[in-house]
């Protein structure tokens, strides 16, 4: 008797729609075992993880900041994976987007410069990410340099050329030898929503960027193409579509949204530039582009599920002292259940009794 | 030239993880299977070898907690992507995301703790020859151990017939599974033995690089040997070549930070990662011709019956 896998006719829905959700409770089962082996009280831990963000304003606002950066990156990795296009490194086009804005607000740091400052540090934090991210799509498309290792190479790139630039030439000079930069000025600052709390109104643009998405991949032709580029290259070559340039496109994309990210990181709720804005949005946002099966609703329920990992695992750590290597190891189980989960979309198991030997001379 | 033989030394040193991952990886592909996992295999690898050799005092076990490690962690990824069929590129970042959250929740505990490292031969007369005698006769065990097993793997793939069939399923699985090889079988073999590669190269960073552990200490060095695998085309005899070139640019960048050349050391600590991207891109440039890669390389096989 054996367990083999069989192809289904066709893929199934109904899987497709509640795969995330045993997902998530494959996960919630495998992490009860983590606790109790770790030796804390699973039904405590769950509660600290789960529910005890839900019930106050700040952990619910901190929720949606924290979410803001993992779906607008999440959006782009999913043009990208929907084309068949793997960037990785989108961390580090987060970064580079933050350096690029930062720049203007360090420039422009106590001088009497108007409104326009946030929003020219907006569009140069895009377009630096875009450009970063052209990078490895470019050596894809040009000289078949693959873009896994590419895209994620030049994250530690980035990382470095941050941190040169907060221990260097931008560091606060009243900042006691820390590496960061000052605080930027207030209108380098992304607005709060509420006087006094956290919301930003980069939540609002991540909403934004989450409709864009739903009308480009459901209305437009460039949202069939990406599509059509990864499910079916064949048929996308015979229909003339240019699958290079949507490389390029995508990641160009992607790149420019996780630029933006960083930038509304920075200038929102950490305030200045330093080492360690980002607790691995990048590669978490991997995670929730995969959870909400490249689907951009699915992308924004997913972004908040993952957000909601952070801020527990941070008052689990608090409340519990449980090590916060458990949210990443959480992550990567779920990463891991989601992906087999989908696994059964397109397939079947079956039990296969091998045939018993007909002996000789029987029948 | 005490200098010139120090950074030689160095070198070997840093090379090494490079080589043994590589190795392994190199054997996984080659069955057609792309584990992107190594980053996470190598550094659960580094904090099981390290917990090994901090509790038993013995290098050799922390090594073998090291393979052991790489090995189960490369039995997660068969499973996914040969058992379920799962895409492999996902599977693998999946693999190195949850590397990384459990070496650290495993080294919590160790970090701060000191081993004694690997011992290094000494054979009286011939290790004290001036310039060479250190580095062909002085090095841990670990160095001797990686060249053995380039050439074991290079015997393997190309003078024995269970090398054959194992490249045969990396080039072409359908026509392995026709001629009635069990595909999937040795697939999740080569993917093991690449899993004990990146454990063994993972734990030798604690066990004799440097003789603690600290969180992160890969550092991007399982990705740097996915690169050296594509520098290679995929031969084992190039792979000593690309992993002691980078062995060299890694060290050499610490000495001119050292030299204090007026270089920021950022930029000098990029180079490792700046030098992956352009021999990436000459080297596929170069190969306009046609792929050297497994023909099968990455594409998901569900068995017909």
């Amino acid at each position: 008797m054996q367990l083999v896998l069989e192809k289904r006719a066709e893929r199934s829905n109904t899987i497709a729609l509640i795969s995330p959700l045993i997902a998530i409770g494959l996960t919630i089962v495998t992490m009860v075992i983590l606790f109790a082996i770790l030796g804390k009280n699973p039904l405590l831990a769950l509660h600290a993880y789960f529910i005890a963000p839900l019930t106050d304003s700040y952990s619910l606002q901190e929720i949606a900041v924290k979410a803001t950066p993992l779906v607008m990156i999440a959006i782009g990795l999913s043009l990208c994976y929907l084309a068949n296009a793997w960037n990785i490194g989108a961390e580090g086009q987060f970064l580079i987007g933050a350096v690029a804005g930062s720049w203007i607000a360090v420039k422009t740091q106590g001088t009497d410069a108007g409104v326009w400052v946030l929003p020219v540090m907006l569009v140069l934090a895009a377009a630096a990410g875009a450009l970063y991210a052209l990078i490895p799509a470019i050596c894809k498309v040009k000289f078949g340099a693959s873009e896994i290792l590419t895209s994620l190479m030049l994250v530690y790139v980035a990382d470095l050329f941050l941190d040169y630039l907060v221990r260097g030439p931008w560091r606060d000079p009243h900042g006691f030898n820390f590496p960061t930069t000052a605080e930027f000025d207030p209108v380098a600052t992304v607005p709060l929503l509420i006087e006094g709390g956290r919301l930003h109104l980069g939540s609002i643009i991540a909403l934004l960027v989450v409709a864009a998405a739903v009308i480009l991949l459901g209305r437009t032709i460039k949202g069939f193409e990406i599509r059509v580029v990864g499910a079916a290259p064949r048929a996308a070559r015979f229909g003339g579509f240019n699958s290079n340039q949507l490389i390029i496109l995508t990641f160009a994309v992607s790149g420019a949204l996780a630029g933006l990210a960083g930038i509304i990181e920075v200038a929102g709720p950490v305030g200045h530039l330093q080492p360690g804005i980002s607790p691995g949005y990048g590669f978490t946002a991997i995670i929730v582009a995969f959870l909400g099966r490249l689907n951009p609703l699915g992308i924004l329920i997913a972004g908040l599920f993952l957000a909601l990992t952070f801020i527990g695992g941070e008052q689990a750590q608090i409340a519990m002292k449980i090590p916060l290597d458990v949210t990443k190891v959480f992550q990567g189980i779920l990463l891991f259940y989601v992906l087999a989960c989908d696994s059964l979309i397109l397939y079947r198991f079956k039990l296969v009794f091998p045939n018993r030997q007909v002996p000789r001379g029987a029948g | 030239m005490e200098l010139v033989e120090a950074i030689i030394l160095a070198v070997l040193a840093a090379s090494t993880p490079l080589l043994i991952a590589a190795t392994g990886e190199l054997v996984t592909e080659r069955s057609g299977v792309l584990n992107l996992g190594v980053e996470g295999m190598m550094i659960v690898g580094a904090a099981c070898g390290f917990a090994g050799a901090w509790l038993t005092g013995s290098i050799f076990i922390g090594a073998l907690f090291g393979i052991v490690a790489g090995t189960l962690m490369s039995l997660v990824f068969a499973l996914m992507a040969l058992g379920l069929a799962v895409n492999q590129v996902a599977t693998g970042l999946a693999l190195t995301i949850l590397g990384v959250g459990l070496s650290g929740l495993i080294g919590a505990g160790f970090v701060g703790e000191r081993i004694t490292p690997a011992l290094h031969l000494d054979i009286p007369g011939l290790t004290n020859i001036p310039l060479v005698g250190r580095v062909f006769f002085g090095e841990d065990a670990f160095v001797y151990f990686s060249l053995a097993l380039v050439i074991g793997v290079w015997w393997f793939l190309y003078r024995t017939r269970s090398g054959l069939i194992l490249r045969a399923c990396g080039d072409n699985h359908v026509s392995a599974h026709a001629l009635g090889y069990p595909v999937l079988r040795i697939r999740t073999l080569a993917v093991m033995f690449g899993g004990a590669c990146a454990g063994l190269a993972g734990a030798y960073l604690p066990l004799a690089y440097t003789p603690f552990f600290i969180p992160g200490m890969t550092a991007g060095r399982g990705w740097i040997a996915l690169a050296l695998v594509v520098f290679s085309s995929w031969r084992p005899g190039r792979l000593v070549v690309g992993a002691y070139l980078f062995g060299a640019v890694t060290i050499l960048q610490l000495h001119a930070q050292g030299w204090g050349v007026g270089i920021p050391s950022q930029l000098m600590s990029a180079l490792p990662y700046l030098a992956t991207v352009i021999v990436l891109v000459l080297l596929s440039r170069a190969r306009t011709g046609g792929s050297t890669a497994p023909a099968a390389l990455g594409t998901v096989f569900v068995p017909d019956r």
